[in-house]
């Protein structure tokens, strides 16, 4: 009996059929697809994308050298050299990341005792040329006075969590 | 009658553009089944399908056709350089001859020729030569294996396929396409379809393994033997081979709907208040939308099962395919021979 149900079952296609009406069903589901560059995904505030070195308000960069983040780095991708100003404060000559190192952990961020290292919620980037991977100071200074809006308001989202 | 050269060379250019009325519109086709495959498939996996093209992804087939047209064809070492370059045109030829007989409506066909359905047998049996050509002058185990499988499963899904067209004959008392679809006359219950349903879902079946086609598609089997008979090829080469099997998958598709859905016929006909409308009058929309119908289920298929393993497939065909035809070539006998079923017309 059991042989000749399933052999009916087989002949007549019903498995089949069900398959088909599933396919058929998710033929009319609304589709999951973002249309990337038009729409995007929400991001979270802690999102760690592209670096950035922040300043005070009043134009003096934060980073005081002290290279807690070069030391915290797990994959050695942060290359600092430091000085004694004129005004004797100790400020960095040389700050380095090199992005194709870089695993983008947030360690250096965490370490900075002044908040000058951050990581932006930028991740749209790319390079060009032979490099250009390797993220200098004045690079770095650069991203962080033209997104200084966005990066603060990061910090201030999760203020009460840090 | 005077028969100058003039007459004939009119003869010659009126048959020129109507062959050229239907080539242009089938390769517009072929074009446009490729981006429907992908839209329909894509939709039933939950993406969208290519929509960067142009508006909605409509210029994707044109941007595909360029990129392979512009590809190098890399002919292999070894390879039988003439059998090489011939076999997508065997391949290809067949596919787009047999539309020489099919009638888009009650008058629109080339050739209104009384041994139609003997013509397009003999076109789509062609089809496989090129597909064997092509996987042993390319002289790649895979493309040989690929070329074995499809030959031994094309011979076998034939005769299941013969057999169907049998039981049609029997019904229609014509070869001819056109007399055919006016044996079905009369209405939906009138079609071929309904009379000899398993034979109308074995020809739907074998048609597709006919054409190589998920579920069936061992001869190109991407997972185990690559791409099958056509590894080797590329640019234009390969383009063609496309080409002929879109082409083919369209061509099964209009002859099922030809052979056992009524052709050009109105499905409202003899229905009361729509029959009398535009809609219940044959036309050539009925039978696009046919065709599109068919085609659709293909792509449906692809999307659904997967593939089957070879011997499977040969069971399926002499095992379950090839008796229940021969049971119902029989009953489609009787039917004919007591009057059980009244022809049309």
């Amino acid at each position: 009996m059991n042989a000749v149900t399933r052999y009916l079952k087989s002949l007549l296609l019903l498995e089949l059929g069900q398959g088909l009406a599933v396919t058929l069903r998710y033929f009319f589901r609304p589709k999951f697809t973002i249309h990337y560059p038009e729409e995007k995904t929400p991001k979270s505030n802690r999102f760690r994308g592209l670096h950035a070195l922040r300043r005070y308000p009043n134009g003096e960069e934060r980073c005081i050298a002290c290279k807690l983040c070069e030391a915290v780095c797990p994959a050695l991708a942060i290359t600092i050299d430091s000085t004694q100003r004129e005004d004797g404060t100790r400020r960095t000559t040389r700050y380095d990341i090199d992005l194709f190192k870089c695993i983008y952990c947030g360690f250096c961020e965490e370490s900075c005792p002044v908040d000058s290292i951050v990581e932006t919620g930028i991740l749209e980037y790319h390079f060009e040329n032979r490099g250009e991977h390797i993220m200098t100071k004045e690079k770095l200074l650069a991203i962080g006075d033209r997104y200084e809006e966005s990066i603060a308001e990061k910090r201030r989202q999760d203020a009460a969590y840090r | 009658m005077p028969e100058t050269w003039l007459d004939h060379l009119i003869y010659m250019v009126i048959l020129l553009l109507k062959i050229i009325a239907v080539v242009v519109p089938l390769i517009l086709a072929v074009a446009y089944y490729t981006y429907m495959e992908r839209k329909v498939i894509g939709y039933m996996q939950v993406r969208r399908g290519p929509n960067r093209i142009g508006p909605l992804g409509l210029f994707q087939p044109f941007a595909d056709v360029f990129k392979l047209l512009l590809k190098e064809i890399v002919m292999p070492e070894n390879a039988n350089k003439f059998l090489f370059v011939l076999a997508p045109v065997l391949s290809m030829a067949p596919a787009f001859a047999a539309w020489v007989v099919v009638p888009f409506n009650d008058w629109m066909v080339i050739a209104d020729i009384d041994a139609g359905l003997l013509y397009i047998l003999a076109m789509s049996s062609l089809g496989v030569y090129g597909l064997i050509i092509a996987g042993w002058a390319s002289n790649s185990k895979y493309a040989f294996l690929g070329a074995l499988r499809s030959s031994a499963q094309m011979v076998s899904y034939e005769i299941a396929m013969g057999f169907a067209l049998i039981g049609v004959l029997i019904m229609a008392g014509s070869l001819n396409l056109s007399e055919i679809v006016r044996a079905q006359q009369g209405g939906l219950l009138d079609w071929f379809w309904f009379p000899l349903l398993p034979l109308f879902v074995i020809y739907v079946i074998s048609g597709v393994a006919e054409t190589n086609r998920a579920p069936f598609d061992v001869a190109e089997g991407e997972s185990e033997i690559v791409a099958g008979f056509h590894v080797e090829y590329a640019g234009a080469a390969f383009a063609v081979f496309f080409l002929a099997e879109y082409a083919n998958m369209i061509l099964i598709s209009a002859l099922t709907a030809i052979l056992f859905t009524g052709g050009w016929l109105s499905p409202f006909e003899g229905i009361p208040v729509i029959g009398d409308t535009i809609l219940g009058q044959g036309s050539i929309f009925w039978f696009l939308a046919k065709t599109v119908f068919f085609m659709y289920l293909f792509l449906w298929w692809r999307a659904t099962f997967p593939r089957y393993r070879y011997d499977q497939i040969m069971r399926l065909g002499w095992k379950v395919l090839v008796p229940i035809t021969m049971v119902w070539v029989l009953v489609a006998a009787c039917f004919s021979v007591f009057g059980l079923v009244v022809r049309g017309s």
